[in-house]
């Protein structure tokens, strides 16, 4: 693989609030190849959706937020950009969908409106081309009688139709990259399984990658390709989704596995639990993040943070103990408790 | 197990909650929601009910109904073989002691002003249980078995996280030691981690209090661990109901099956067979003839258009509403 297309360098996030600065997401990096799933997952407060926003800088930076280090779009760091430039970027190549599309849709506009709005932003067309254009987008995200719908104003429309609205507009442009920050989380199952069947599909078709920003494991078990988990504004692990759910290696990334109810197989009559709360970005621990939750935490924990190290191939994980504690599980294993 | 020797604590036969509607659309004249059309069950003693189904299937209607916070169009709830429907304010108002509520969002059913001490003693006060130094003690009590310290007796709602505030909303519910026990989507709004922590709580309270209880959600495997037994609605109607292990392996209703086969599992290499719906869940002011799930359900039949299934009885302690089984 050459050139990835998006490369995320040690990005930190600043906030200005009344407490102080605060560094929501503190030394992130990754990278999204072409056509890939990406997921990011984590719980409220990890950061995952300060990232994705902070991708396409969509945060006043004049008063509240800054940025460190570098976010590089096929080699261009889009930090250094101009407004302008950055204005250029969004919509064009990478889009993004959110996980309200109601708040996110002008009420008082049809969505025909708002497509040809987004459309004529961008590219050179007539109104009537972008019509079209925009009866076509509307058909290809699966919304039924597009030629009547376009005509509708965002309430008349269902939360599933609202959301494939809010993506006919993020494909306006035929991005390369898709950033969907949480898009099903405020769906019922059957419309969330017919929308990431869209989002699968049209990764398909068009070749666009995507980063997909949820809370639910299980969503990612079914449609990303890589996944990166953050806690506390930190990515504690990153693997292939295959060696992630086989194979978990940080601690917080088990006990999240655990912690869930199965659907299937033998149930549990206890669910297992990660003890305490996230703590707050204004009181972050001063060794590894997560000691105070860990179970394994030690001294050397408390004192030193661990690095994001390598495991093997593209697992990576930042944890001073994961491989003291993959091989007390073996001998565990081995051994049945009677 | 539990339901060998099932004792039915609650009755809920023919529930229905119509909504008639008002406006200035002549179409609209006379017409009803039928938000909860014709809902029975049992609860029985020391059980847990699920209540599942996606948004607008009334499964919160169903209960708030039975609390009577929203007063039931028709049918009977029969409490201990007595019908809490027809009781006057006086006598019901005992009534509500033995049956509380724990809600999604325990935020805005507490009151910012009052120290949560206070919000969680009102339902000792209203019931008159206990003196004033008792009432006290009892409270502390209650902070201490959902896992709070006494210390948070004086503090006020703001202070404290989602987790801690559903603890607020136990304890609240659970001062007056009640017998029946209605949840309404209580760990919806939570990150997995305090989900897993309210979950076993819950468990525990359970088996402390020898609670009955309804666990209204939309998350088929919080469902499945907690419930003893699962009732699946759609639109209004309940659709299918067994015990939670025959429902999740064996569902026999079209819907119940396209549900199940929606909820995205996390594991990977498990490719199942995925029943999409098409289309979405019609308006309930309109609701399809016949079977109200045949406009969406991929083994529509002729009948299902015109007929109304009856709610038959497939095996033991497993009925379906669907024509495919007659």
């Amino acid at each position: 693989m050459g050139q990835p297309l998006l490369e995320i360098n040690n990005l930190q996030t600043h906030f200005n609030t009344e407490r102080g600065r605060v560094t929501a997401v503190d030394g992130i990096s990754f990278s999204v190849e072409k056509g890939e799933i990406l997921g990011v997952v984590g719980e409220s407060g990890c950061g995952k959706s300060v990232t994705a926003q902070s991708i396409l800088r969509l945060f006043d930076e004049k008063y509240t937020a800054s940025y460190d280090g570098e976010i590089k779009l096929q080699g261009e760091d889009l930090l250094k950009l101009s407004k302008a430039n950055m204005e250029k970027i969004r919509g064009n190549e990478v889009s993004m969908i959110f996980q309200d599309p109601l708040s996110s849709l002008n009420p008082v506009f049809t969505i025909g409106f708002q497509l040809t709005e987004t459309i004529r932003i961008h590219q050179k067309h007539t109104k009537q081309e972008a019509y079209q254009m925009a009866i076509e987008l509307l058909r290809m995200t699966g919304i039924p009688s597009p030629e009547k719908r376009i005509d509708e104003y965002p309430h008349q429309l269902s939360g599933g139709m609202r959301q494939r609205v809010m993506i006919a507009m993020a494909l306006a442009c035929k991005p390369k990259l898709l950033i969907a920050d949480e898009p099903t989380t405020a769906l019922d199952v059957t419309i969330q399984a017919q929308i990431l069947d869209l989002i699968l599909e049209l990764n398909e078709e068009l070749g666009m990658a995507v980063v997909f920003i949820t809370h639910d494991l299980g969503v990612v078990a079914e449609i990303c390709t890589r996944v990166v988990v953050m806690y506390l504004g930190q990515v504690v692990e990153e693997a292939n989704v295959e060696d992630l759910f086989t194979n978990p290696l940080h601690p917080y990334t088990k006990g999240l596995m655990k912690s869930i109810p199965q659907i299937e197989g033998n149930r549990s009559e206890k669910l297992n639990v990660i003890g305490g709360t996230v703590p707050a970005l204004t009181d972050i621990p001063k060794g590894c993040r997560f000691a105070t939750r860990c179970e394994y935490a030690n001294d050397l924990c408390k004192e030193k943070a661990p690095d994001l190290q390598l495991h093997e191939g593209h697992h990576k994980v930042r944890c001073w103990h994961y491989a003291d504690i993959a091989r007390k599980e073996a001998v565990e294993h081995a051994i049945p408790t009677s | 197990m539990p339901y060998q020797q099932a004792e039915p604590i609650l009755e809920v036969q023919g529930l229905k909650k119509y909504y008639s509607v008002k406006g200035m659309r002549r179409e609209f004249k006379n017409q009803q929601v039928k938000a909860v059309d014709d809902v029975s069950f049992t609860l029985n003693k020391g059980e847990t009910l699920g209540l599942v189904g996606e948004s607008g299937c009334g499964k919160s209607t169903t209960g708030r109904a039975i609390l009577r916070l929203i007063e039931p169009s028709a049918g009977k709830v029969l409490y201990n073989h007595e019908d809490i429907l027809k009781k006057p304010a006086r006598e019901f108002r005992k009534i509500q002691k033995d049956m509380q509520m724990v809600f999604q969002d325990p935020f805005s059913s507490l009151n910012p002003r009052i120290r949560i001490g206070e919000s969680i003693k009102e339902s000792l006060t209203i019931h008159s249980i206990g003196n004033r130094n008792e009432r006290e003690e009892m409270v502390m009590d209650i902070l201490g078995k959902v896992g709070l310290r006494p210390d948070h007796y004086f503090r006020f709602p703001h202070e404290f996280s989602g987790g801690q505030r559903q603890r607020i909303g136990l304890a609240r519910a659970l001062v007056a030691n009640p017998s029946i026990l209605i949840l309404d989507e209580p760990v919806s709004g939570l990150d997995v981690s305090i989900q897993s922590q309210i979950l076993n709580l819950l468990q525990d309270l359970q088996d402390e209090f020898k609670l009955s209880s309804l666990f209204i959600s939309h998350d088929m495997s919080v469902v499945r661990h907690i419930s003893d037994r699962v009732g699946v609605m759609y639109l209004g109607k309940l659709m299918e109901e067994a015990d939670t292990d025959t429902l999740f392996s064996n569902p026999v209703h079209p819907y119940t099956k396209s549900l199940l086969s929606a909820v995205p599992i996390a594991k990977v290499g498990r490719k199942r067979e995925r029943i999409v719906l098409k289309g979405e869940i019609p308006s309930p002011l309109n609701p399809p003839s016949g079977c109200i799930f045949h406009t969406r359900c991929p083994y529509a039949m002729d009948v299902c258009k015109q007929v109304v299934p009856e709610k038959i009885q497939i095996q033991d302690r497993h009925t379906v509403a669907c024509h495919l089984y007659n």
